[in-house]
């Protein structure tokens, strides 16, 4: 009993840190299935919504603002494809790849400049902000909710891929961008509704993520980005369930590193885990065998 | 072709929105170095007409964003209300106008020195700053280079200082503050134990937990030392271990970004030992990080409010009257001691600069050496090695979780 008293928290911050990753890495997940494009902006979005949501409440009650906040998230995704991806369709994938690092830059430094760099304060959601203790264990409501949430979510989404006209339609593109265009698939209507998805799921990580750490700065995205892209590669870049599994593999590892009191490596630690994965697997753990299309 | 330039245009439409949406709330930061400007203007105005064009520049080196953003702004606070109160100078018999330069060094040691350099091209007498000792070791050798004197404020590790002549020190060092923090820790929680928290890199933070777990283990105590890194933001796992391993204080010197991320997650977790930091900890991003929640908060810093009444009334005063100033502070007229540091960094340079009989960096960093002043801190005078305030007693404080505000708790020295 004392020794799950001790070391359940570990494994609690692990799974909801998971959770909050695994939502972030179905946004590069999904991007990169269709797009082949890493979307590097995706961590400075999650950001954009810490930040929204904290100007929000200020001026509206908490049940106005989280809707709000998603909606306005989600816009943004949206025109972020529009403006800086869509012209550069047919340019060659490295000018995208480029176009996505200097959106990343944009968010961050226009996030500096509201802010004035100082980091801002995440409102308190009511009842998710909640202390409960388990096993004689205590943290935040949030801990426990964001792996049932995540779960949810996921499943909700792989039925609307599996068995919806537009998730069709986005598995055919993710198969041969090309051909599908040649079948009738309206591809830019599909690829916006893909950049929906991932930053409606990236706004929702950001309402978890937030409310158990609660400053948001301007390079608040970053780390939490960077560690759901090696989720979703270490899942195998363009599989769901694998971008899911991979977020919590990291989240759970890195805590248990923390917990052995090995705080110094437990970055390292990621990305070591990275590299070794993709010297013995390089398409990630559920990732397509690469087919070269000649 | 006409796609492309509906794009141009788009993309050109949405920069352009988010500047001017921007605009309300945005000028924190930029407005910092113009306010100054047009104080130095206004200034220029009310000076003696006959030759009102002579002005000498000061220096402020500073982090106006980034980790220790929050309190650079407040320490540039106290250098412009300084300013606002004594805009002139007499040097070598002649008034002069003082204008600030600020500078923002992000926090970051590697943009430091070319914030550094801005000011030594803007040809500043001498410098004053910075909040964080590792920018100000970062930008040492730019000002030593330029041989511009460099007050250090704030920065209390003690390489900043060592074995060089041109940065001086107002503020008490790391190894008195560690000593002052064990002893507190040693006699008022009869603590055995301490879980030592720092950030890997961070000049400031590793030099404070070696110093106090150096006094700490020398009064016959253990320490558990644990560190994070760059960018981490999630401390669940180290309050579990402190809580693990049975220590009876939670020491952790680090900025007050992370600081309130561990508050908050030591209050959901039930950290019921103190938690202590030094100077930096002085802060309302900790009194509102805190408030409500039930967590021991324990500083040890340079000023208590109360301790001059002028200063305090007349600094309120200037933050109320003014919302660029209020947002700077955090938005409430809590004063913080590094605001009351910046304004006895201001008076001190300009001493030095009366004594110089002249605005050459030179002369300054001559003079600085024999300068003695008393401000709203205690007195100022400067070592003869490295150039260090000679301070003596340090406060102690209290968060208090109720009101938001600090409690007084002891003023403490070392013996």
């Amino acid at each position: 009993m004392d020794w799950i008293t001790k070391n359940l928290p570990y494994l609690m911050a692990g799974v909801s840190v998971g959770g909050q990753y695994a939502l972030i890495a179905i946004g590069y997940t999904m991007v990169y299935g269709i797009l082949r494009l890493i979307n590097f902006a995706h961590g400075d979005i999650f950001m954009v919504a810490g930040l929204i949501m904290v100007y929000a409440t200020t001026a509206m009650p908490i049940y106005i603002a989280i809707p709000l906040m998603i909606v306005v998230t989600v816009f943004l995704g949206f025109m972020v494809e529009r403006v800086a991806y869509k012209p550069l369709r047919s340019a060659p994938r490295m000018s995208i790849m480029i176009s996505a690092i200097g959106v990343s830059y944009l968010l961050q430094n226009m996030a500096l400049y509201v802010t004035g760099g100082l980091s801002q304060q995440y409102p308190t959601i009511p009842w998710i902000s909640d202390t409960v203790t388990i096993f004689g264990a205590t943290t935040k409501r949030v801990t426990l909710i964001t792996p049932v949430l995540t779960i949810v979510l996921v499943v909700a989404l792989v039925l609307l891929i599996k068995k919806t006209k537009i998730g069709m339609a986005m598995r055919a593109a993710s198969r041969d961008f090309e051909t599908s265009q040649l079948m009738g698939i309206k591809i830019n209507s599909v690829i916006s509704m893909t950049f929906i998805i991932g930053t409606f799921l990236a706004a929702v990580g950001s309402l978890l993520f937030f409310t158990n750490y609660t400053g948001v700065t301007p390079t608040a995205g970053a780390m939490p980005g960077l560690k759901a892209f090696v989720a979703a590669v270490f899942g195998g870049i363009g599989s769901i369930p694998g971008a899911v599994i991979g977020a919590f593999i990291i989240g759970i590892c890195e805590n248990i590193i923390k917990g052995l009191g090995w705080t110094t490596f437990s970055d390292a630690f990621t990305f070591a885990l990275l590299i070794v994965i993709l010297i013995a697997k390089p398409t990630g753990l559920f990732g397509e065998k690469a087919t070269d299309k000649v | 072709m006409k796609k492309r330039v509906l794009a141009m245009a788009l993309v050109a439409a949405m920069a352009g929105t988010m500047l001017t949406g921007c605009g309300g709330n945005g000028g924190n930061s930029s407005n910092t170095g113009s306010d100054a400007g047009s104080a130095g203007t206004e200034a220029d105005a009310s000076a003696p007409a006959a030759d009102g064009a002579k002005v000498v520049k000061i220096g402020v080196y500073e982090p106006a964003s980034g980790d220790n953003g929050a309190g650079g702004k407040q320490e540039v606070l106290g250098m412009q209300y300084a300013n606002e109160e004594t805009p002139t100078v007499e040097i070598g018999g002649e008034e002069y106008t003082v204008q600030l330069e600020i500078v923002d060094n992000e926090s970051s040691n590697d943009k430091g020195p070319s914030a550094a350099s801005s000011l030594v091209s803007a040809g500043v007498s001498v410098v004053l700053g910075s909040y964080g000792s590792g920018v100000s070791i970062a930008a040492s050798d730019v000002f030593k280079e330029a041989g511009i004197p460099a007050i250090g404020v704030t920065c209390t590790n003690p390489q900043v200082t060592e074995g060089n002549t041109h940065y001086f020190r107002i503020c008490f060092l790391d190894p008195f503050q560690g000593t002052v923090l064990a002893n507190f820790a040693n006699a008022n929680f009869s603590a055995k134990k301490a879980y030592i928290l720092t950030k890997l890199g961070d000049d400031y933070s590793t030099g404070l937990g070696y110093y106090f777990k150096e006094a700490f283990t020398g009064l016959g105590g253990e320490v558990i030392e644990e560190t994070f890194q760059e960018g981490n933001s999630d401390f669940t796992s180290y309050v579990t271990k402190a809580k693990n391993e049975g220590a009876e204080v939670f020491f952790a010197p680090v900025s007050t970004e992370a600081a309130a991320l561990i508050i908050e997650q030591a209050a959901a977790q039930g950290l019921t030992i103190p938690m202590m930091a030094g100077d930096t900890w002085d802060s309302n991003v900790i009194l509102n990080a805190a408030k409500g929640k039930d967590v021991q908060i324990y500083v040890t810093t340079f000023y208590q409010e109360g301790g001059n009444a002028d200063f305090d009334n007349g600094f309120k005063g200037y933050i109320n009257s003014n919302p660029t100033a209020t947002a700077n502070n955090g938005g409430d007229d809590t004063i913080s001691a590094v605001s009351a540091m910046g304004y006895d960094a201001y008076y001190v340079a300009l001493e030095a600069l009366k004594a110089a009989g002249s605005t050459d960096p030179a002369a300054v960093n001559e003079a600085l050496w024999k300068v003695n002043y008393t401000g709203v801190s205690g007195s100022i005078t400067f070592d003869e090695v490295n150039g260090d305030a000679m301070r003596d007693t340090a406060y102690v404080k209290c968060a208090n979780t109720e009101s938001g505000e600090w409690d007084f708790v002891a003023e403490q020295g070392v013996n």
